[in-house]
């Protein structure tokens, strides 16, 4: 962090000012002017929190998808599947069991067996042929979308949360003052703001996982140098296996999380998928870190977007990807 | 060096005859072009349109991604995006029922306008995607191609959303109606004809075979002082001009056109297709795309009759690729290539075997 500091100080004082002032907008009282000019301080400010959650939520899906490509190299273009079906696992093990942490545990588990399987019985037979493993997830994203439909239709589904989860909490921020003075308080679903607890724990978590263990040691390896860590007689493909059903796992955790709060339906494995691709592009493929810079990123792109250029939201997260490709191609977070 | 020799015996080959030409290109290829060519004779318009016309405009699009995949070593998932916008602006620029946004233009401005911009747009989004190398442009260019698809769905000033556009008729020009079942056919083989030999002449052109070097030795031919990048994007544009026109074509044949067109699953397709087909031969992808169309239109009917439900094809058309790509990478051409190398070895061997015990006569 100092070390960012000391060698950008230029960007570091642009990225303090832009954080103050999104403080101050966040905070103060907003004047019939900025009204004008933003709308409405209850349109910015649920903008700015839906963002920031759908952020967490990309977060999750994506930092699966580059935890595996950085260390297999492999596009899993199946993780939009894997997701969708985690959601599905979720809402029949929450129908059934009428416990939400238990339909999470459930869909991480069984979305990890599938990414084992995966890896064991196709992946692993094809090392380092990056197109064909590429291709075999297209093929496996599609029989995927063709048994979720088979077996639960086109209806939508909704993971229902808990009680302990449900209801409005009111925030420390005032959205508008009354007549006689006194402020009104902004209120915000309850399992939309624990749900950016959880994805943060989760960051945190896997960030110590990566820097501060011996298994993370060994994956960070990994991404720097697979033929290098094989040789040095660490098993390698275990490692793989272990990364691979984690990432597996996460997106089907984050199936649950998506199915709480958006809801599920065939084709949202697409539109997943692609926000994490933008996440991944935008944020440096195998970065972790990059993951959580771009999920938040796309995540508020989309929510300002839909708020205030309905038509053309989706240009806007593109637009950002062409500028971070066009200066910086390998992401905003890689290294060098 | 590899390019210098070649283009030498280029130069160095005597000219050929027209009967050497004619018997340059085999058997096989003249059978199957005067089959295309007597083919309304034999077969309903039904058969004509549907099933061969419109497999020879998928094939198009799939054969721009078979020359960027093939030759340039780019696999790119941008070429339906390229055919779908080209389509967009015949419908946009030309007329269509949505009157409150079709310009009304002639078809001879309207299709060359369209094609040349959905070119640029193809090379432009080529030019963003060979920044990085090898399988992030899949994922780069599958970004593009999502984006497109969602802002067609979501805008209604220029894209007219979901609907989008119907009533799109192919022009009527030299007093023929090209939307008739017998011209449209002539003008799709006309054009996919054009496109095939097309490939073919630039893939042994001298920038064919620097592409080619650039797929199979980036650093060497930079070394050498070709200008990868520039390669790369001039690749890009000449098969953006082949998915464009067959977006044209795309567009006369459904007389209209939604997001849908260009979606996801399409975008996808197109891989499907030109791998199931083969990615190392021009034909690759128009067997692939033939094949494609037959189990679009019949799987419904086959799987009812052997008793399954016909929804599933989409869960057919899954597992048959991914068959073809985990045991034969190079497709249905590979599995022709080598099922006809094993009956030449055994002729060979046969022969070999009757030569040693009975001598040669």
């Amino acid at each position: 962090m100092s070390d960012f500091v000391a060698r950008r100080p230029i960007w570091s004082l642009i990225i303090l000012l832009a954080l103050a002032i999104l403080a101050w907008l966040v905070f103060s009282i907003w004047t019939p002017g900025m009204e004008a000019m933003f709308g409405r301080k209850r349109v910015f400010l649920s903008a700015l929190f839906n963002g920031i959650t759908l952020g967490a939520l990309y977060f999750l899906v994506a930092s699966g998808f580059t935890l595996i490509f950085g260390l297999m190299r492999n596009v899993n273009l199946a993780h939009g599947s894997l997701y969708l079906f985690g959601g599905y696992v979720g809402y029949s093990v929450g129908e059934w069991s009428g416990s939400w942490l238990v339909a999470l545990l459930a869909a991480f588990l069984l979305v990890a067996i599938v990414g084992i399987l995966m890896q064991l019985l196709l992946f692993r037979w094809m090392e380092g042929q990056d197109l064909r493993q590429t291709l075999v997830t297209i093929g496996l994203s599609i029989i995927f979308a063709d048994l979720l439909l088979w077996s639960y239709g086109g209806d939508t589904f909704q993971v229902t949360a808990p009680e302990w989860l449900s209801g409005p909490v009111t925030l420390p921020f005032a959205v508008a003052l009354r007549s006689n003075g006194e402020a009104v308080m902004m209120t915000y679903p309850l399992v939309r703001i624990a749900i950016l607890i959880g994805a943060i724990i989760v960051g945190v978590l896997m960030w110590l996982a990566l820097n501060r263990t011996r298994v993370g040691m060994l994956v960070r390896a990994g991404v720097d140098d697979r033929d290098m860590l094989s040789a040095t007689g660490v098993r390698v493909q275990l490692v793989f296996v272990m990364v691979f059903a984690f990432g597996a796992g996460l997106a089907g955790l984050a199936g649950v999380v998506g199915g709480t709060f958006q809801s599920l339906q065939p084709g949202e494995d697409t539109r997943i998928l692609l926000s994490s691709l933008v996440v991944v592009i935008v944020g440096g493929m195998g970065s972790i870190p990059g993951a959580a810079v771009g999920a938040l990123i796309v995540g508020l792109a989309e929510q300002f977007g839909s708020v205030y250029m309905p038509t053309y939201a989706v240009m806007l997260t593109f637009l950002i990807m062409v500028a971070v490709l066009a200066v910086r191609p390998e992401g905003l977070a890689a290294r060098r | 060096m590899a390019i210098a020799d070649l283009e030498l015996e280029q130069r160095a080959r005597p000219q050929e005859g027209f009967g050497d030409w004619v018997a340059r290109r085999g058997t096989a290829f003249w059978v199957v072009a005067a089959l295309l060519l007597v083919m309304p004779a034999i077969a309903s318009p039904f058969w004509l349109v549907q099933i061969i016309a419109y497999a020879m405009i998928l094939g198009m699009i799939a054969l721009s991604l078979m020359f960027l995949a093939g030759y340039g070593g780019i696999v790119s998932l941008i070429q339906m995006t390229v055919a779908g916008f080209a389509g967009y602006l015949v419908a946009i620029l030309g007329g269509s029922a949505i009157t409150q946004i079709s310009l009304n233009w002639p078809w001879w401005t309207a299709v060359p306008v369209a094609m040349l911009v959905a070119t640029l747009f193809g090379t432009l989004s080529g030019a963003l995607s060979v920044r990085t190398e090898g399988i992030y442009t899949i994922m780069i260019t599958l970004a593009i191609a999502s984006a497109f698809y969602y802002l067609t769905l979501q805008n209604y000033t220029i894209f007219n959303g979901f609907s989008g556009f119907n009533g799109i008729l192919p022009p009527v020009f030299l007093g023929i109606d090209w939307g008739q079942s017998l011209p449209f056919y002539y003008l799709t083989l006309a054009c996919a004809a054009l496109a095939y030999g097309a490939v073919i002449y630039v893939s042994r052109a001298p920038f064919g075979l620097a592409l080619q070097g650039t797929r199979d030795n980036p650093r060497r031919m930079a070394a050498l002082g070709f200008d990868v990048v520039a390669h790369r994007i001039a690749a890009y544009t000449f098969a953006s001009l082949i998915a464009a026109s067959a977006g044209v074509l795309l567009v006369w044949y459904q007389r209209q056109i939604s997001p849908g067109t260009a979606g996801v699953g399409p975008v996808v397709d197109m891989l499907i297709i030109a791998v199931v087909g083969g990615l190392s031969r021009p034909i690759g992808p128009f067997i692939g795309a033939l094949v494609y169309v037959l189990l679009r239109t019949f799987a419904l009917d086959v799987l009812e009759g052997v008793g399954l439900d016909g929804r599933r094809y989409q869960l057919l058309i899954g597992l048959g690729f991914l068959v073809i790509v985990l045991f034969s990478p190079d497709g249905l051409i590979g599995i022709f290539q080598r099922l006809r190398e094993r009956y030449r070895r055994g002729r060979d061997a046969r022969d070999s075997q009757m030569g040693t015990g009975g001598g040669t006569p």
